[in-house]
């Protein structure tokens, strides 16, 4: 007997991105836009203008009941239960290592309700995480010595439509007092980001906004309105380096929203942009992509994160493997280098004659014009100023240490 | 506008040009829409030697790198500087302005040459 790998997914965007040409690429199990005509022009007009990126395939969960704040503490890295309702944060998925099985963005949508947006490729494996913190979970006494409720009913999510591949099933855990249910496949998620956003949003026809104005709406923050009648949320968070939003629809209403933006941006710059210029943006702003700067290898001090564990919660997963880490581990750094040729993910980082590292993300910066990487180097050789070098297929290339980002928006 | 049909391609989508004993090499639209957007370019030195299958230059893009194979033996004997200058070129004309060397053919011609009907059918 055999066992055929499951064929990529495709996104309910699928054909809209078919009609526009684009080149696509295997990513997380999906099968998605690599670029839709240039990556460079598609990346430039992110920073100069703004861009529209179908992310249907990141994964969604809901956190739902009277304990899903306390549940969130002990399962994610962050402190959740003190987040206002209205607000995003970036957190972490920890091993019982402490190392790193996924990064996740919270939503707090209400006092008893959270929404839990992780990568594509790590839907399963953050499923399975919340199911063994469930399973490891001991509720502080004065959360469970209330009246014994079952968990709450599962939430209604609209019918999924669109798309070709597997499904999951929506159930991940729950017990007393709350759910987690992965919605992934009832919502399109598009990100539209760049300068101009913010105008292109608020001039898409359809959209209404019934929560927070956009104008009133802070960085690291939701709002929920209404497309064609469909539930529309609102996040002013994105993975580009740029303001800007990304948008949550019922998978029916989403190519609808689509083209509406697409043309409310059409005289605005607004572009469609795949996931070659999605990682050249990601990378100039500092952002860590999981599979090359995060890993269950990695713990979160080690890429910078060491800000996003609360570590004097009295219990979370991954607590007790954190205060056990080496302290000599590598660190995640920012490299520039002169010229054109860009250090690749698995190059070597010299440092004189010795290896001290390697990179896990590296190009040409197409804003910058100059070379820029991140690389794990040991910690002696760090220090922000260091000159070290790459090993570019045989040829040394000098490189410097630097601060990350490479790049920030004037704000 | 070249006539494609006119020119011997390889398995490593390079296309070639003969013109008498001079062969002008770039790669083909297929290979640069899948680097993607070019962005440096290396290439052999003008008098260097290069063989039939062996690696001679580089060409990278934002997201990927690929190597240049010599498609057949020879001497470099010309270097497109315009592509090292705007590597953008290989995206833009692949098939003319973002030609690549010209090589001096010595010997016979690699037997596994394609015409543009067997390339398009490798790439279909």
């Amino acid at each position: 007997m055999t066992e055929t790998p499951a064929p990529p997914r495709t996104s309910p965007l699928h054909d809209r991105h078919e009609a526009l040409g684009a080149s696509f690429t295997d990513f997380g199990g999906w099968n998605m836009p690599v670029r839709y005509t240039s990556d460079l022009a598609e990346h430039h007009a992110v920073r100069q203008a703004a861009g529209l990126f179908d992310i249907s395939h990141m994964a969604e969960f809901r956190i739902d009941g009277e304990t899903a704040a306390a549940f969130l503490d002990y399962a994610l890295a962050g402190r959740l239960s003190t987040m206002k309702i209205g607000k995003a944060k970036y957190s972490l998925v920890l091993a019982e290592s402490g190392g790193i099985v996924d990064d996740v963005i919270v939503y707090r949508t209400g006092q008893q309700r959270f929404l839990v947006i992780s990568n594509a490729g790590n839907r399963d494996a953050v499923a399975a995480a919340f199911e063994i913190a469930q399973a490891t979970w001991r509720p502080a006494s004065d959360a469970s010595s209330g009246s014994a409720t079952d968990a709450p009913a599962a939430t209604e999510v609209p019918e999924p439509v669109g798309g070709t591949g597997p499904r999951s099933f929506a159930f991940v855990a729950g017990s007393t007092g709350f759910r987690v249910e992965d919605v992934t496949d009832h919502y399109a998620l598009i990100a539209l980001q760049g300068p101009e956003a913010h105008g292109i949003l608020s001039s898409t026809p359809g959209v209404e906004i019934t929560g927070t104005a956009l104008d009133e709406l802070g960085y690291y923050a939701w709002t929920e309105g209404t497309f064609d009648e469909a539930p529309l949320f609102v996040a002013r968070t994105g993975y580009t380096g740029e303001d800007g939003y990304e948008l949550m629809i019922p998978t029916a209403q989403a190519a609808a929203l689509w083209d509406a933006a697409l043309a409310a941006g059409a005289d605005r710059g607004l572009v469609p942009c795949g996931l070659a210029a999605r990682d050249t943006l990601r990378l100039e702003a500092g952002m860590p992509l999981y599979g090359h700067e995060l890993s269950r290898d990695i713990v979160p001090a080690q890429a910078g994160l060491g800000r996003v564990v609360a570590v004097d919660k009295e219990a979370f997963v991954g607590k007790d493997g954190l205060s056990s880490g080496p302290a000599d581990a590598p660190v995640l750094v920012g490299l520039v280098s002169e010229g054109r040729r860009a250090g690749r993910a698995g190059y070597s980082v010299l440092h004189g004659e010795d290896t001290v590292g390697e990179i896990t993300s590296g190009a040409l910066s197409p804003t910058l014009g100059h070379p820029v990487a991140m690389a794990f180097v040991a910690p002696a050789a760090s220090a922000i100023g260091t000159e070290l070098s790459i090993d570019v297929r045989g040829t040394r290339i000098p490189a410097t240490v630097t601060a990350l980002p490479f790049y920030r928006r004037n704000a | 506008m070249t006539d494609l049909t006119a020119l011997s391609y390889t398995s490593e989508h390079e296309w070639i040009a003969l013109e008498g004993d001079i062969a002008t090499v770039g790669i083909t639209d297929f290979a640069a829409d899948k680097l993607g957007d070019v962005v440096f370019v290396e290439l052999p030195g003008a008098d260097s030697a290069v063989s039939a299958g062996d690696v001679c230059g580089e060409i990278e893009s934002t997201k990927s790198v690929g190597e240049l194979y010599a498609p057949i033996t020879g001497t470099v004997v010309e270097v497109n500087d315009a592509v090292v200058d705007d590597p953008s070129l290989v995206n833009a004309e692949p098939f003319a302005g973002g030609w690549l060397i010209k090589i001096r053919v010595e010997g016979e011609l690699p037997a596994d040459l394609l015409d543009r009907a067997a390339y398009e059918d490798l790439t279909a």
